[in-house]
Order: structure tokens, then sequence, then C-alpha cells
């Protein structure tokens, strides 16, 4: 437990000290969104916004999430190795970058609003299900970089590893936001997407827990 | 004399039947489908055969990581690469099918969503192998993959064409059911297709192996 606090915050502090990398992820989702904003006007249907919405946030993801392992050298491993065990470290990164998702959807979703206006969704239904993608995307990418990291040519591998783990995720997240526009939602409803989107980040958090220390040690 | 050869001429022999049966036998004429209903003995085996082999491959995985022997790894990627083989032509029938019967030889449709990103996810296994020079390392990682895509997939072909409802396939909202409905003569036919062709692609699977093991052990 005392690990995973003490390797979150370190990962945060790194973060702080290396601003060009959130910074460059930022400039990318203002500038794509500009660009989106410069095609289609401001007037654009319901679907086609939610479309592009998760489409700029899904790569906005595989940005942000695919340097989480790169960044850690051979022999840094070797020191979290001895360090702590590799379940906590898992757990570590998963924390961490669904905060940094969670941080970076927020962002955008004001930037997109600014830009392009903001569709009558109920909230009820947006929000919880905005937070448990957000908390998807982020660990099924984490560990899709775990695996990345350890081949020779991680950047391209990393997105065609990670387009078929994500496309389920983002299907049902799509389809929660087109529900959420509907009026008159019925309770059962809301609660059936809701829980289907947590039942795929939970079966992605106990997977990570299982199969990460096969990857981890050598 | 060829070892185990009862069970590869019954493979062999159901293969046959539902192939010669298939295009004599009686069927129902539903509207839209008519004589193409004949194509569920040759598309639907193809899926089923599919996940049989990466259900193959999945456990032989899970062997690996439980016990590092290498030949469990050979096993895992062979199937892997012999469900790919059967998925390819399990979409070439669908959309012959799909052609002249919905009109398109792609539509967006729940099935069809699974049969592509499934397709995606063990074509990436295949170049995550191609990757990774070390034969430990490679087998461990590919593993690792595998589990973790099989899971996600299982949940996407599983929970979300129930959310969805709203399939062209039979059995879902807005078209007529064929699989419930499916008479009794269709199934006589489809069953033995369907575990004729899963029997052959282990044959295939037995083959492969063979050949890769031995090319191992030249090198």
């Amino acid at each position: 437990m005392k690990e995973i606090k003490e390797l979150v915050r370190k990962d945060f502090l790194l973060e702080l000290r290396q601003k060009y990398a959130i910074n460059g992820i930022l400039l990318y989702v203002v500038s794509t969104i500009f660009v989106v904003q410069l095609c289609f006007g401001r007037i654009i249907d319901e679907s086609t916004w939610i479309a592009l919405f998760w489409i700029i946030l899904l790569f906005a993801a595989f940005n942000a999430v695919s340097k989480s392992f790169v960044q850690e050298s051979t022999a840094r491993r070797l020191y979290y190795y001895m360090l702590a065990p590799a379940v906590a470290i898992v757990i570590s990164k998963i924390i961490y970058n669904a905060m940094l998702m969670f941080i970076l959807g927020m962002l955008s979703l004001l930037v997109f609003i600014v830009f392009m206006g903001f569709p009558q969704f109920n909230l009820y239904l947006f929000l919880p299900a905005f937070l448990l993608g957000c908390i998807g995307i982020a660990s099924a990418l984490t560990m899709v970089s775990a695996i990345a990291s350890r081949t020779g040519n991680n950047a391209a591998l990393m997105a065609i590893l990670g387009f078929p783990v994500v496309v389920p995720l983002l299907l049902l997240l799509v389809n929660a936001s087109k529900l959420s526009l509907k009026s008159g939602l019925i309770p059962a409803e809301i609660l059936q997407t809701i829980s289907a989107l947590f039942l795929i980040d939970v079966v992605v958090v106990i997977l990570s827990v299982i199969l990460f220390p096969y990857l981890w040690r050598d | 004399m060829i070892k185990g050869l009862w069970w590869k001429l019954t493979g062999l022999g159901l293969i046959l039947f539902s192939i010669i049966a298939g295009q004599l036998v009686g069927v129902p004429d539903l509207p839209v489908i008519r004589e193409t209903i004949r194509n569920l003995f040759y598309h639907v085996p193809m899926w089923f055969t599919m996940f049989a082999m990466f259900g193959t491959s999945l456990v032989y995985s899970i062997k690996y990581l439980s016990g590092n022997k290498l030949k469990n790894d050979i096993m895992a990627s062979e199937s892997v690469y012999n469900g790919i083989f059967f998925g390819i032509l399990g979409l070439i029938t669908g959309m012959v099918w799909a052609k002249s019967t919905w009109g398109d030889f792609w539509t967006n449709d729940p099935q069809l969503n699974g049969a592509a990103v499934s397709m995606m996810a063990y074509l990436a296994y295949a170049i995550l192998r191609s990757s990774i020079d070390e034969k430990a390392m490679r087998a461990r990682i590919s593993a690792v993959y595998n589990i973790f895509a099989f899971m996600l997939l299982v949940i996407f072909l599983g929970v979300l064409p129930r959310l969805a409802d709203s399939s062209l396939h039979p059995g879902k909202g807005g078209n007529s059911s064929t699989m419930e409905g499916l008479d009794l003569t269709m199934r006589l036919v489809f069953y033995p297709a369907a575990i004729g062709w899963i029997i052959i692609s282990y044959w295939i699977l037995q083959i492969r192996t063979r050949k890769r093991r031995l090319l191992q052990s030249v090198n």
C-alpha cells in the first residue's frame, strides 16, 4: 500500500518536472479540436460530436500512456524490481494513468465544449460513463504499453496492440454517449450501461494484476 | 498406416457429408434469404472452428505461463495462425452471403465488428511475435497478450451484441430468426459440418506443430 502511494507520487513528480510531455499532449488536443472546428464548423450533429470527441481523446490517451513504461530503462527496472512487488508497480501505474487520463479528458471536454458546443447530454449517464471510460482506457493501455515496451519497435506496436483492446470499450462509450442524448431515460437503462462499463474496467484491472508479473521478471 | 486414422476419416467424412447434403436437403423457403440459407452449412462452421482454435491457443498460453515449456508456446502460436486462416475463410463466405442478402459486402453490425476486431487482435499477436527475437521472451510476452486480448474479446462478443439488440444476424432484433427456428433437417447437416471442420482443424494444427518442432530440431 505504502509502495503504491510512493510510486504514484514519483510518477507525478516526474511528470511535473518534465512538463513538455503533458503540455505537448494538451497542445495536441487543442490543435486537433481547432482543426475539427475548422473542418466542421460549430454546428454539427450529435453523433459526429460524440465520434470526434472520443477519437481525439483516444489518440491523446495513446500519446499519454505509451511512454509510461518506455521511460523506465533496464537498470531502473531492476532497481524497482528490488524495491517493490510487481503488483504494486502495475497498480500504481494504473492509478497514475487513470488520474492523468481523467485530467486530460476533463480539459479536452472543456476545450471541446468551447469550440464545438455541448449537446444536451443526460449528465447522470454521461459523467459516470466518462469517468469509467477514462479509467478503462488508461488501464487497458497501461498493460499494452508494458507489453510494447518489451519489444524493439515500441511506437508502432503500441498502436496495433492497443487498438483491438480499446475498441470494445470505445464502442461501449460511444453507445453510452448516444444513449445519454435520449430524452426520458429510465434508471434501468442507465444502470445497465454503467454496469457494463464497470465490468470491463474490473476485468481489465484484474487481468493486469494477474498477468503483469509475467512481463516484469526477466 | 496413419496414426489416429479413425478420427481423421470421421472428420473428412463429416465434411464431405455436409458439403453434399448441404446442396441436396430441402430447406425452408424464407423471405430474402431463400436458397442462400445453404451457406449456413459453410459459413458458420468457419467461426466455430476459429473460436475452437483461439480457445485452444488460450489454454496453451496459460499452460506456457505456468510451466515455461516451449512446446506449449508452439501449440499456442500455431493454433492462432490456424484460427486466423479459418477466420479469413469465415469472412469471405460471410461477405459473399451478405452481398446477396443485405446488398453489401460489409455492414455495420455488432457481429461483424466483433469478427473484425478479433481478426485485428490476432494479426497484432502475429506481428508482436515477429518483433521479438529471443525465444523465451517472445513466448512469455505473446502469451500475456493472448490471454489479455482473448478475455476482452469474450466480453466484446458476449456483452456488447446483447446490449446493441440491432444485429442483422438471425436471432437478434429485427430479423427473421434462422438459428432458433432451424428445422431438424438443417440441424442434421449443420452440426456434422461444425464438428467435422473442428476435427480437421485439429489435424491441420497437429501437422503444423509437428513441422515447427522438426524445423526447430534441424536448426
